[in-house]
């Protein structure tokens, strides 16, 4: 197994290939994505969506960016400029890192980390600074109002996010990510672990800030909340972090719970992806069919049934793999 | 001044900020602007402020005579524009003891009551998108947008109507509007089960509406509030029940009331089930709509109300709207006043919004109903 400084130092044009490629996956990715959503918010609300520009609609999207690239970047006189501007980078930067932590199909992986898991987790808390950044530099209530909300968001579901990711770790008595899909081959830990799952996929719909838990950015609250004064393709950043985040948020659930690669007839990549666009679609679901969950309600909700139910869990885990 | 002294921030303490919620605001339905006090999520103080829609319909009544200011009549409230449009010349009929030929009443209530399912329904949108839920928004338009289409065949406009006219209404309704309106109820009325799953049944939204926002029937008595707010806290006071106009004894309806004490939800079930009734009184209308003329054989070429006060009342899609006519005997008015439900009912945010969150503020705005330009008139 080479170690960190060998890939930067030794290897660095398979580094500059793969960083170049996670940059595309995660530009055509959320480019897809934002037009299924908009596809799919059309269908439920029966409406057709999208249709003019390419078969489908399918270059509204592109169409969209290449907007938000040509407007101007108006930076308000109001805010911390340092924060302001670095805010967007610090948001999406973590995402990046996390996607090359993805194993895809047995061995498809950019390196197999011993402790992937961890690394995953504490980047993807990361970007939480990124959002605190944004609604604090921009020196505007609605913005700050959001940033708060959103620091008490993610700092509670995290911990049932990690309740729920700890007994998967005691069963495979491993923290890579390569390794826990690899334990799943006979059958995927959904069966065993379905309350883990359901917390997971709860508390990780809250990480990515989408409805119903999409309190820090709630339009008919605070406007858009911590992204409030950010406009063009500084905004478009924004947007592009929440695609990636869910994205990485499925991958990790269908790799955790879901079997990761494993399925028959169809190559193991395809079953990923299958997978992780299957979530996908549940949690655009989610929001096109929820109303909004109110402050309060959501802080009780992670304190008092999410963490609860997560320990409790882990407790019959324990002795269950004990005895 | 002393108002405007008493807006100035309190800057002495550094735990509470102020928080303008509108002009420009995604949930204020219009430019209405609250100026919120905060602490942290909290709200320790609201003053709406008002005014930012002021059209001047009372004045513009002032300088006009009768039949010019009917158009008017609509505009005040944009969302329900056939029942006032309606009320008014209801409200002249009165004044001038014309008396309304049957068809053209039962050709009102039908028009009135698709109106009130029309304005019911996009508050049950924008309500849900208040509170975050996208689709019953669309849901709600779609079928908004056949009962735009059912009153746009009858009366040429799908918004701002002027369909009546001082002793009856202009147009006739034809077999085709009859069939598109019973056709709309049967389909309406399951489409109610619909949202019922939806949006009532839906936890979420009872958690966000349960125990919100409670105007109790004290609180209404001090404040004259009325509609279906008045109704959500459990008093059964309908105008079309108590002072019956225009021809709504003959008909069966019930006035539903609600059953919480006066919060959100007891509002949201107040107005489904008020739309249940109006289908009701439809379908009644349809089976019993007489033949005959559809204006008054007799009406006065000059409208000149005899010199005093008049005052006439109808129940509106958000409650007792009023119109109050001086008139010294000539064809214009003296004084015209408005009495707007949405502005009675907006007067009581500084005591109900006092101790919930800010998230609260918009379901209990939203709840209420208000029409901005309704309010500033």
């Amino acid at each position: 197994m080479t170690d960190f400084p060998q890939i930067f130092g030794g290897h660095w044009p398979g580094v500059l290939a793969a960083t170049v490629a996670i940059m595309g996956f995660i530009t055509v990715n959320a480019l897809m994505l934002i037009w299924l959503e908009r596809k799919v918010s059309a269908r439920i609300q029966r409406r057709y969506g999208p249709t003019e520009v390419g078969p489908f609609g399918l270059l509204q999207t592109l169409m969209d960016v290449v907007k938000l690239i040509g407007k101007e970047l108006v930076t308000p006189d109001h805010v911390h400029r340092p924060l302001y501007l670095i805010a967007p980078v610090l948001v999406f930067a973590p995402l990046l890192a996390l996607l090359s932590l993805i194993p895809i199909d047995e061995g498809w992986i950019f390196h197999d980390y011993d402790i992937a898991l961890v690394l995953l987790l504490a980047f993807s808390s990361l970007n939480i600074i990124g959002i605190f950044a944004a609604g604090w530099g921009s020196n505007n209530k609605y913005a700050l109002l959001g940033a708060v909300r959103a620091v008490a968001q993610n700092i509670s579901y995290e911990i049932p996010l990690l309740l729920a990711v700890i007994p998967i770790v005691i069963m495979t008595r491993s923290l890579s990510l390569h390794e826990i899909a690899s334990a799943q081959a006979a059958y995927p830990f959904i069966l065993v672990q379905p309350l883990a799952a359901i917390i997971y996929f709860i508390a990780g719909t809250a990480e990515t800030n989408r409805a119903p838990f999409d309190i820090p950015e709630a339009e008919s609250e605070l406007v858009a909340g911590f992204h409030t004064e950010y406009s063009g393709m500084r905004f478009g950043v924004f947007f592009l972090a929440e695609f990636t985040h869910m994205v990485i948020i499925c991958s990790v659930a269908t790799i955790l719970f879901l079997g990761g690669w494993h399925g028959p007839l169809l190559p193991g990549w395809l079953w990923f992806f299958l997978k992780v666009y299957g979530l996908i679609l549940v949690m655009m679901w989610f929001r096109w069919t929820f109303p909004r969950l109110r402050f309060d309600q959501l802080m009780s909700f992670a304190w008092m049934i999410l963490v609860p139910l997560a320990l409790v869990n882990l407790l019959v885990t324990t002795v269950v793999l004990k005895l | 001044m002393a108002e405007t002294m008493e807006l100035v921030p309190d800057a002495t303490d550094p735990k509470t900020y102020y928080l303008n919620m509108g002009p420009q605001h995604p949930s204020t339905h219009g430019v209405l602007r609250i100026r919120l006090h905060l602490e942290g999520e909290r709200i320790l103080g609201a003053d709406p402020i008002i005014g930012y829609g002021h059209r001047a319909h009372e004045k513009m009544a002032e300088n006009r005579d009768y039949l010019q200011f009917l158009p008017n009549s609509s505009r005040v409230d944009y969302l329900s524009g056939m029942i006032y449009n309606l009320a008014y010349c209801q409200a002249i009929e009165h004044a001038i003891e014309l008396d309304v030929p049957e068809r053209a009443e039962v050709i009102r209530i039908i028009c009135g009551e698709l109106n009130r399912i029309s304005s019911h329904l996009l508050w049950l949108g924008t309500f849900v998108l208040d509170l975050g839920g996208f689709t019953p928004f669309l849901y709600g338009f779609d079928d908004r947008e056949k009962i735009l289409d059912i009153l746009d065949s009858i009366t040429g406009s799908r918004l701002t109507y002027c369909y009546g006219r001082f002793g009856g209404v202009t147009m006739d309704v034809d077999d085709e509007f009859l069939r598109r309106t019973s056709d709309f109820c049967d389909y309406f009325k399951r489409r109610l089960g619909e949202f019922d799953e939806l949006v009532t049944d839906n936890v979420i939204y009872q958690q966000r509406t349960k125990d919100v926002g409670v105007i109790s029937s004290d609180l209404i008595q001090d404040y004259a509030l009325s509609g279906p707010v008045l109704r959500a806290a459990g008093v059964a006071h309908d105008v079309r029940k108590t002072e019956p106009y225009g021809g709504y004894d003959r008909f069966d309806f019930d006035v539903p009331v609600g059953q919480r004490g006066g919060d959100c939800f007891d509002r949201h079930t107040v107005r489904m089930e008020e739309m249940r009734q109006s289908l009701r009184i439809i379908d009644q209308a349809l089976a019993c709509l007489p033949d005959g003329p559809i204006m008054a054989a007799k009406v006065p070429k000059r409208i000149r109300p005899p010199a005093g006060d008049h005052y006439f009342a109808v129940e509106s899609a958000r409650g007792h709207f009023g119109m109050f006519i001086t008139s010294d005997g000539t064809d214009i008015p003296v004084r015209h006043k408005l009495r707007t439900p949405s502005f009675v009912n907006v007067s009581t945010m500084p005591v109900v919004l006092p101790g919930t969150m800010l998230a609260d503020t918009v379901a209990i705005l939203g709840s209420i109903d208000i029409v901005v330009p309704e309010i500033d008139r």
